[in-house]
Parts: structure tokens; sequence; C-alpha cells
């Protein structure tokens, strides 16, 4: 009882910091806006993909490049309780180390859903198909998605002391990432090297999933459901444990 | 006090220590942090660790509230073991560490709803408590204010506030009064006397400072190069130093001293930092016939004064460095200032 009591009180201290940081909100609505129209827009008439919209290709691949970021600045967060001193109270408390583990995690990956939330309607500006069903359908994808990034996100705080590295993550995990797991080109015409690294990122297979179902039949999967559901799944519960075990040798 | 000694001593077999360190020990590569430290705490004592900066104080307060795992040795805080039941032991503790550890994203009442469900307090009582430690440390018309606009002061108010909240047995303030200005010294010093009062606690607390551990603590055990080098009541301390000293200023220190020594009017004359400190008995009767003595000898005396020994003397005694000057390792400007606050 009391390890629960300790899980929701971490996880409601996540999303009350995250509610009330006017410029992360800000931040949240403006930067998809940005690549979807500027970015979108100007690809669409210059690199002309045929079958469809590229704004509408970008779109699940955008949704989940806002989560990974969240992710990774919100795993991140832990730096910050210890430069702070915060941590050392949680630390301190009769908590478990596991459990301390997850209700920073449930906290960050409620974080991350609503930022991925808050993008799905901008799919009416780029006159995407969406509908209360397949917004339904993206959620549990999304969550995969979601506690497997986080769990990055913490093992990297947990390893990490100062905020040094953080930049090496920009540019080792973030950027690879989203850029390997082809947010914004289709993988089916890029060579066979390249398509091998994307398929090592678990990202593609969300970015897969998700155009599965908010595309509908214009699109053609990398692959099928099950095996995007399977990598994504398998993948969270990885870094889940990494995650975990990384924590609690935290002193 | 006097009483409950009595009290601990007739129940001695029936009440165990509440805290009893066995060889603790803790290194850092080659450094000994803290060096097979046994000692053991009473029930309702107020005992502190005494030492400069480095000298292993907040090392061995980390592994008595379990955030660091001891080298070697143990020790049971409130019966438990410190590596075995690390949850129970920190279920009895409450901790105000010496760096601000308090979320400053939220607002005072938030933090401590925060650690009432961190320490499962009962739901039922949590809001009664909240208040009632917010009365104590005056904070109550500033709860539900952000942190930030919070002083220095008030932020370590706050800190006490939330270690009090699971009503543990033993409460660790690791410099409780750092940083803070004198006025709110003073504030923090009349908390730790209220609270050794009125609650059933055990108060464990580290400082250098020598006045705040003469004036709160029943014991103080002075800590240098991670062992214990002296163990007992500021009083008994003060009192086994034998007397007054009398510190004489000259540039013929040495001189001195062997004028001292021979003619037999003190066994115990010593150069420190070019002054020479004499222990006697009666110094104001003392005084006079040194004076004549160095004048006769014609050894010039720069200025004298008299010190009935405080804490700060037993530092010196048992450790040989002067905590005072260490804390000036600065501006010789700020070394003079100190030299002339003592002379009072």
């Amino acid at each position: 009882m009391s390890e629960v009591r300790g899980i929701y009180t971490l996880w409601l201290r996540e999303v009350k910091k995250f509610l009330r940081e006017k410029p992360r909100l800000l931040n949240a609505f403006v930067q998809p806006l940005l690549w979807l129209f500027i970015f979108g827009t100007g690809m669409r008439f210059s690199a002309g993909m045929t079958g469809y919209n590229y704004q509408e290709f970008i779109f699940p691949g955008l949704v989940c490049q806002a989560m990974l970021f969240t992710a990774m600045f919100m795993g991140i967060s832990v730096i910050w309780d210890r430069e702070f001193g915060f941590l050392k109270e949680i630390l301190v408390s009769p908590v478990s180390r596991s459990s301390i583990f997850l209700g920073k995690m449930l906290g960050a990956s409620t974080d991350v859903m609503l930022q991925g939330i808050i993008i799905i309607p901008f799919a009416y500006l780029i006159g995407a198909r969406v509908s209360l069903l397949i917004f339904l359908e993206a959620l549990p994808i999304m969550l995969l998605i979601t506690a497997g990034l986080v769990c990055i996100g913490l093992t990297f705080a947990s390893v990490m002391k100062s905020f040094e590295g953080f930049g090496l993550i920009q540019t080792f995990i973030n950027l690879p990432m989203f850029f390997l797991s082809g947010a914004l080109f289709p993988l089916t015409s890029v060579p066979e090297w390249l398509r091998w690294f994307s398929f090592c990122n678990p990202l593609t297979y969300g970015v897969d999933a998700m155009r599965t179902v908010m595309m509908g039949n214009v699109f053609v999967p990398l692959f099928p459901m099950y095996i995007d559901m399977a990598v994504l799944l398998g993948f969270a519960v990885f870094m889940f444990c990494v995650g975990t075990w990384a924590f609690s040798r935290t002193e | 006090m006097e009483k409950g000694c009595n009290y601990n001593a007739y129940f001695g077999v029936l009440m165990p220590p509440i805290i009893e360190t066995f060889d603790l020990t803790k290194e850092f590569g080659t450094n000994i942090a803290v060096d097979h430290i046994s000692l053991s705490i009473e029930k309702g004592e107020v005992f502190g660790l005494l030492g400069p900066n480095g000298a292993g104080k907040t090392t061995m307060l980390s592994m008595l509230c379990t955030i660091m795992k001891p080298t070697s040795g143990t020790a049971q805080v409130n019966s438990y073991d410190i590596i075995r039941h690390n949850a129970q032991v920190r279920q009895s503790i409450g901790i105000v560490f010496q760096d601000p550890s308090i979320d400053v994203d939220m607002t005072g009442r938030e933090n401590l709803q925060m650690h009432a469900d961190l320490y499962d307090v009962p739901v039922s009582e949590q809001d009664v408590r909240i208040k009632s430690v917010l009365e104590l440390v005056e904070l109550v018309d500033r709860a539900d204010d952000f942190l930030p606009t919070y002083s220095g002061g008030m932020r370590r108010r706050l800190e006490i506030a939330r270690g009090l909240l699971h009503y543990p047995r033993v409460l660790f303030l690791d410099e409780p009064t750092i940083g803070l200005d004198p006025q709110s010294r003073e504030h923090m010093w009349d908390y730790i006397r209220i609270l050794r009062k009125r609650e059933d606690m055990t108060i464990i607390l580290t400082t250098h400072y020598m006045e705040e551990a003469d004036r709160l603590c029943d014991r103080v055990a002075i800590i240098d190069h991670g062992k214990i080098v002296a163990l007992d009541r500021p009083s008994i301390l003060k009192q086994g130093l034998g007397g007054d000293t009398v510190i004489l200023g000259t540039k013929e220190s040495e001189a001195l001293q062997g004028l001292l020594a021979g003619n037999g009017m003190s066994e115990k004359a010593e150069v420190h930092n070019g002054e020479v400190r004499v222990t006697v008995a009666n110094a104001n009767i003392l005084l006079p016939r040194i004076m004549e003595a160095a004048a006769a000898a014609e050894i010039y005396i720069d200025y004298v004064y008299l010190n009935h020994p405080d804490m700060n003397d037993v530092f010196i005694h048992y450790t040989g460095r002067d905590l005072r000057h260490e804390e000036a390792k600065a501006p010789m400007g700020k070394m003079a200032m100190m030299r002339r606050r003592r002379v009072r």
C-alpha cells in the first residue's frame, strides 16, 4: 500500500510540473506546427511523392518525434532532481528504488502521452484522416512507444551525473532515432544499408504502426501490425528492466 | 538531563541505545572518510558530531541514513540494521540535509504532502500533522506559496517541518544552521530545544560551529580524519582541559615559552600560531606574575588575553587545529578580523 502511495505521489509530481510549465506547453504546440506547415509544405512541393500527400505522410512520424524528444527530456529530469537535491529526499524515503523508478516512469509517460495527444487534432489542419476510432487505435501504439522511450531517458539519467552529456544524447540518440525511423521519408526507396539501420531502430516500428492506423489503405506497411506491436512491446519491457536495474544502483 | 541519565543507567539493560555503530568504516579509494567508528547514542539525547569540513561527519550521517553503504562494519538505528533493514531504518528517521532538498517547483504544502505520501502518513491524520509542523516552524501563512518566494531560512525551516511529518524516532540535522544569519540561527536552536522537549525524539546534528555544539548538545563527539578523538558532555570536555588559558602575543614567543617553563610558573606553555598559550588553574592570579617576569627578562608583550575554555579550545586540544583559522582560509583581512573578535 505504501509503495502505491509513493508511486502515486511521484506520478502526480511529474504531471503537475509538466502542466505548470507554460513555455514547454507552448513549445509542445508550436514545434509540430513548424514541421508540418513549413517543412511539410516545402517538401510536399519540391520532393513530390506520388500516391499521397507528404504532410499526411509525415504526420504520424511527427507525433512520434514529439514523443521521442519529450520522453528524453522528461527522463533526463532525474538529473535536475539530483542537481536540485530533491532526489535525495526521494531516495532516503522508505519507498523502494523500483517503485521510485515506476512512479517516475508513469509520470513521465503521462507527460509524453499528453504531448502526443496534443498534436493529433492538427491532422484536421492538413486534411488528414482522423476520427475517434483512429485515435483509439493509435493510443496503445503510442503507449508502447512512450514506455520504451521514457525508460531510455531514465536509464541515461541514472548513469549520467551531470548535464554535460545532454548534448550527446541529442546527437547520438534523439536525432539518429528520429531520422532512421523513416518519419520524414519512406524507407522503401532508400539503399539497403540504410534500411538495415532503420530496422534496428525500435521507433521505426512505432512510426510504421502509427501510419498503418492513421493513413489507411493509401499506405503500404513495412511490417504487419503484429510484428510492429511485438517489437514495441519487447523493446518497452527490455528498457524497463534495464532502467530499473540502472536506477536501483544509484547512490 | 541528569534525571534522564540516571533513568538510562537503571534500565540500561532494558533500553538499548537508539543508535549503535560497530566499526563503521567508509573508504573512498585510498581516503578513509570514516575509520572504524564505534559509538552508541541513547534515546532522547541531542548528540553532536563535531569536526572541520571533510572530517567525515556527513559521510557518517549518510551511512546511518542508509543512502551510503559502509565499506565495512555496520550500525543499528532504532534496533534495525542499516544494511539489512534499510526500509525500516528509513521509516524511523527524519533528515534535514546540509544542501537543500526541497522541490522548488512546488508550494510548501505540496512538498509536505509529497513527503506524507512517501512515508505513508495515515491519510486521516495528514492535514492535522501538516498544520502542526507548519505552526512549529511558523510557516502557516506561507504554506501555499511557491518555494522561490521563500528566503533561505524559511526553506530550512520547511525542511525541518518536513523531516518531522512522519514522527521519526531519530532526527538527523546536517549542519542545520549553515548559511543562516545570526537571528535565524538563534531561532533554529529554539526549534531544536522545543523538539527535544515536546517529542520523544533523539536528535543528531553535525556542526562545525563550536558554540552550537556547546549550547545545544547533551554529548558531542569530535571527529577528525574519520576517527572520534573525544566524546563526552561539553562541560566535562571543557573541564578536562584543566583550567584557564592565557594567551600572550609577542615577537619573542620562543623566549617567553622558555622563561615560563624554566621558572616553574606553568608546566604547560606552548607556542601556537606565533602566540604563547599557557594553561593555568587560575589565570587571574598568575597573569600579573607572568607580566613581571616578562618585563624583567625584557621580553616585550604586544597583547594578552584570557580564555575560559570553550569548545573551540577543546577542539584545538584534541586535534591540534584551530577550527576558526581553518574556516578563514581566505583573505588575510578576514583572518585579522577574526583574531580581533577573539579578544573580548
